[in-house]
């Protein structure tokens, strides 16, 4: 528990859900990213530009927190194969549960719906399973 | 215009909140998956954080209207069933969560970094979201799913 750093996490958590809530009241959008992602490669022209904004954003907010000395962490050693075969199961898994932690674990969450507290509950806890399983085969 | 610079800020807070809250650091995500080793809960709170800030603007201030501020129409996504798609995509998504701890969110709040770790998550991802595209489509058989159904065309993301 050395590294638990529950200010941090609330604060950036709350930057989360306040930007789920301007983007909805101000534009009428969801700010599920792995949506706003997959939903770049559809042919609605009119939903393009804002998502590519939002993604810009995201993508530029590294360089806002520079300054203050706010930086990236030093990611930890993965073998490729299993960071390949990570990606794809998140792509390939949040177009079918249509969302991913953003979609269904902020926003459908908030707003109550089943179908989000369904999916929410269901990838959390393949994700633990996953986990448990790679500390017991030693990998962790 | 409005509604792109509305995009571009919400992305930016949207990205700050990910890198911020240690998202961004898999980790940590792998952390507070290992609930059975030596467990780091803090990213709860992220998920706390976010919800004691959405829940009651969109408790208040959203549902009640019909129109976004910019005019648009609130639209949601229309799916209310809970289906053997959307329990079998979110265990597929979990599992690959799991697997490096990394999702969609970190990953392109971490792209500036340049980091082959990230490209390499963000091209595989994209090629798994075309792969369930053609899926959606009745275009292959899943195990134990088999072919997909009541293919209705793609809705607003939810």
């Amino acid at each position: 528990m050395e590294n638990f750093s529950p200010w941090s996490a609330l604060a950036g958590g709350a930057l989360l859900g306040l930007s789920a809530a301007v983007l909805m009241l101000f534009s009428g959008k969801v700010a599920g990213i792995s949506g706003i992602i997959s939903g770049l490669f559809t042919r609605k022209k009119k939903e393009f530009s804002w998502r590519l904004a939002f993604l810009t954003g995201m993508v530029l907010s590294m360089f806002i927190l520079q300054p203050f000395s706010i930086d990236l962490p030093e990611l930890i050693k993965q073998p490729v194969l299993s960071i390949i075969a990570a990606g794809f199961l998140v792509g390939f898994g949040t177009r079918l549960s249509n969302g991913c932690t953003s979609g269904h674990g902020i926003i459908g969450l908030g707003r109550f719906s089943k179908r989000s507290i369904t999916a929410t509950l269901i990838f959390m806890a393949a994700a633990v399973i996953v986990v448990f399983i790679r500390s017991r085969l030693g990998v962790l | 215009m409005f509604t792109i610079l509305v995009g571009l800020i919400c992305g930016a807070l949207f990205g700050s909140g990910m890198i911020i809250s240690g998202m961004v650091d898999p980790a940590k995500v792998i952390a507070f998956l290992n609930i059975s080793g030596d467990w780091d809960p803090s990213l709860m709170f992220v998920m706390g954080g976010a919800l004691a800030v959405f829940t009651p603007i969109y408790h208040l201030l959203i549902k009640k209207r019909s129109n976004a501020l910019n005019g648009e129409k609130l639209s949601w996504a229309s799916n209310k069933q809970i289906d053997a798609t959307l329990i079998t995509g979110s265990a597929i998504f979990g599992i690959g969560w799991g697997l490096a701890g990394f999702c969609p969110g970190p990953v392109m709040a971490s792209l500036g970094g340049g980091s082959s770790t990230i490209m390499m998550f963000l091209a595989s991802m994209l090629i798994g979201m075309t792969a369930a595209k053609y899926y959606l489509r009745g275009a292959f058989p899943l195990p134990f799913l088999g072919r997909y159904k009541n293919s209705i065309p793609s809705q607003a993301s939810k």
